[in-house]
């Protein structure tokens, strides 16, 4: 029986994703790559509402994967591939996995599980829609002198750019990220003295 | 000109991440929820910074090596946030920041 259900939330899931890609396939005049661009950009806005609404802690840091996962997708639609496989290899290698391990060492029982949200939950989401709604506005009404279709760049060329004119800003962050994660595991040390 | 060739399609995009993510910021009472928002919100900006980078002729690589190096300053900034937010735990053992007022009372 429970796996019917969950056959049933998948088929769902599914069809939800791909009905806009579909339509835009269909109405759209038939191009891939704007069926892909919607069916990726509605996965990642969906699992991306999960990870702020949904009650089970855990169950949004794995909605928080996908919603990753998806913005990969994208990339590789918007023509940066390299940037695609940092994102899945930084995103979903690196911070999804220490995310879910400070969940794991985070929640107690004791926590109200009932109570997800501040007060302040309906003016955030107010406060939420008129910022997407002012950013679509000033997007569009602006001109960016963009090109009209996506350029895209070899990697080679990316590395070498990378590695010739921002080689010091390359090895800033190096240090800097060096230094965070110092920090991060003298600050997360248990004290010796501390019984607990 | 379809959807996957504007520029604006890709920074409204981003703008309902961001926007997703600051509502999570505000709302949530966890505090490893709120850093999850905050990531969301990275990787918001992140995508604007790529569709610049990749619409853009003048900018060249310059958007995806931008983007790099948020995604590097992004790690760092999750590693010191849960490592305090740990550091708080223990000390308080609530992962709520409402309870988080001993310099309130």
């Amino acid at each position: 029986m429970r796996g019917w259900l969950y056959l049933l939330g998948a088929a769902v899931a599914g069809a939800v994703v791909t009905t806009p890609a579909l339509l835009i396939f269909v109405f759209g005049g038939g191009s891939v790559d704007d069926a892909l661009f919607a069916a990726l950009a509605t996965l990642m806005l969906v699992s991306a509402l999960m990870v702020v609404t949904m009650r089970d802690i855990i169950r949004c840091g794995l909605a928080m994967i996908v919603a990753f996962l998806a913005l990969a997708g994208i990339y590789v639609v918007v023509g940066a591939p390299l940037m695609a496989a940092a994102q899945v290899i930084v995103y979903i290698g690196a911070i999804s996995v220490l995310i879910l391990f400070a969940i794991m060492l985070t929640q107690s029982k004791a926590a109200p599980a009932k109570l997800v949200f501040q007060t302040q939950a309906a003016p955030a989401a107010v406060a939420a829609i008129i910022l997407v709604v002012l950013i679509a506005l000033g997007v569009s009404a602006t001109d960016w002198g963009e090109a009209s279709t996506r350029l895209r760049l070899a990697t080679d060329t990316l590395a070498r750019i990378l590695f010739r004119d921002y080689v010091l800003p390359f090895e800033v962050v190096s240090v800097l990220l060096l230094a965070a994660v110092i920090g991060g595991i003298f600050i997360a040390k248990r004290e010796d003295e501390d019984p607990a | 000109m379809g959807l996957a060739n504007s520029l604006d399609a890709y920074l409204v995009l981003s703008g309902a991440l961001f926007a997703i993510g600051t509502f999570g910021f505000l709302a949530r009472r966890n505090a490893i929820s709120m850093l999850m928002s905050i990531e969301l919100m990275l990787n918001g900006v992140n995508l604007a910074i790529v569709a610049f980078g990749s619409f853009i002729p003048d900018l060249k690589a310059d958007g995806s090596i931008i983007a790099l190096m948020v995604i590097a300053v992004a790690a760092a900034e999750a590693t010191v946030g849960l490592a305090i937010i740990i550091a708080i735990y223990r000390n308080r053992k609530t992962p709520l920041v409402d309870e988080y007022d001993a310099m309130r009372r």
